[in-house]
């Protein structure tokens, strides 16, 4: 009798990475209503449309506002918001390749295809982090 | 008898989990969606081009951003109820009333953004 092999209880990847997904899940809920609650206070409650305060509150870029009429944007230009980007992007890009590694692997098992499936993860993540962050600093610059 | 874990799509389906169930499928589909919508649009940023602007403009169409809107909010409720049955294993045996609550969340949240999509589209 054989039951499916599970692993070792204690600090492991999955533990960390069990443990970052609610973090970052709750990091991201932060960044959420900071952004939302500066994009009300300097005018998108009655100067924007829903859409745009949704994009506005987890990435406070000018390229997701420069439709909209929200009349203090250069208050979001500032060191402190391009923290809360990058913290959005963090959270947020590390929480979805985890995720898209966790459903493969439910289905791949811990056969030989894991440690290069998880090679390729690493590399997805560092590019896609690179991405953002080129365009992050993109949108300072615009 | 070990584990056995050759179960066909269909078969799974009529596992009868109900909710909670049906909130792990959504809550993986969603999160799937995201992964691709956001990673092409981070994409279609970082490259331009023809390619890149017309992955840009389905993304401001507002049919697409109603079904990223709801997929997000959903990802973002559930996994809300996720988080707080996990770090607080007591309230598991509350599990499907949990269910409703997240519902009670979405529906409305969601209702509004649709109302003022509606509102808009209509010059309202």
């Amino acid at each position: 009798m054989t039951s499916r092999k599970v692993a070792k209880r204690g600090f492991s990847l999955d533990y960390i990475m069990w443990l970052f997904m609610r973090l970052s899940a709750l990091g991201l809920y932060l960044v959420g209503i900071v952004g939302f609650t500066a994009a009300m206070i300097w005018g998108a409650r009655n100067q924007a449309d829903i859409n745009t305060i949704v994009r506005w509150t987890f990435f406070p870029n000018s390229f997701h506002v420069a439709s909209s009429d929200i009349v203090n944007i250069d208050a979001f230009m500032s060191i402190f918001w391009d923290m809360m980007q990058m913290l959005a992007i963090f959270f947020g890009v590390t929480h979805g390749i985890n995720g898209l590694r966790i459903v493969v692997e439910d289905y791949i098992g811990s056969s030989w295809w894991r440690p290069i499936w998880r090679g390729f993860i690493l590399v997805l993540w560092v590019f896609m982090m690179l991405a953002a962050y080129n365009l992050v600093q993109a949108s300072v610059a615009y | 008898m070990a584990l056995n874990r050759k179960v066909g799509f269909f078969t799974g389906l009529k596992y009868k989990g109900g909710g909670p169930m049906w909130a792990w499928i959504l809550h993986r589909l969603s999160g799937l969606a995201m992964v691709l919508f956001i990673g092409s649009h981070i994409l279609a940023g970082l490259f331009g081009g023809e390619v890149g602007y017309a992955i840009n403009d389905i993304y401001t169409s507002e049919i697409f951003q109603l079904v990223l809107f709801f997929l997000v909010i959903f990802h973002a409720v559930n996994g809300l109820r996720v988080v707080i049955l996990d770090l607080w294993p007591a309230l598991i045996e509350h599990q499907r009333e949990a269910i409703w609550a997240e519902w009670l969340v979405i529906v409305p949240l969601y209702g509004l953004i649709l109302f003022s999509a509606v509102k808009t589209a209509l010059g309202l």
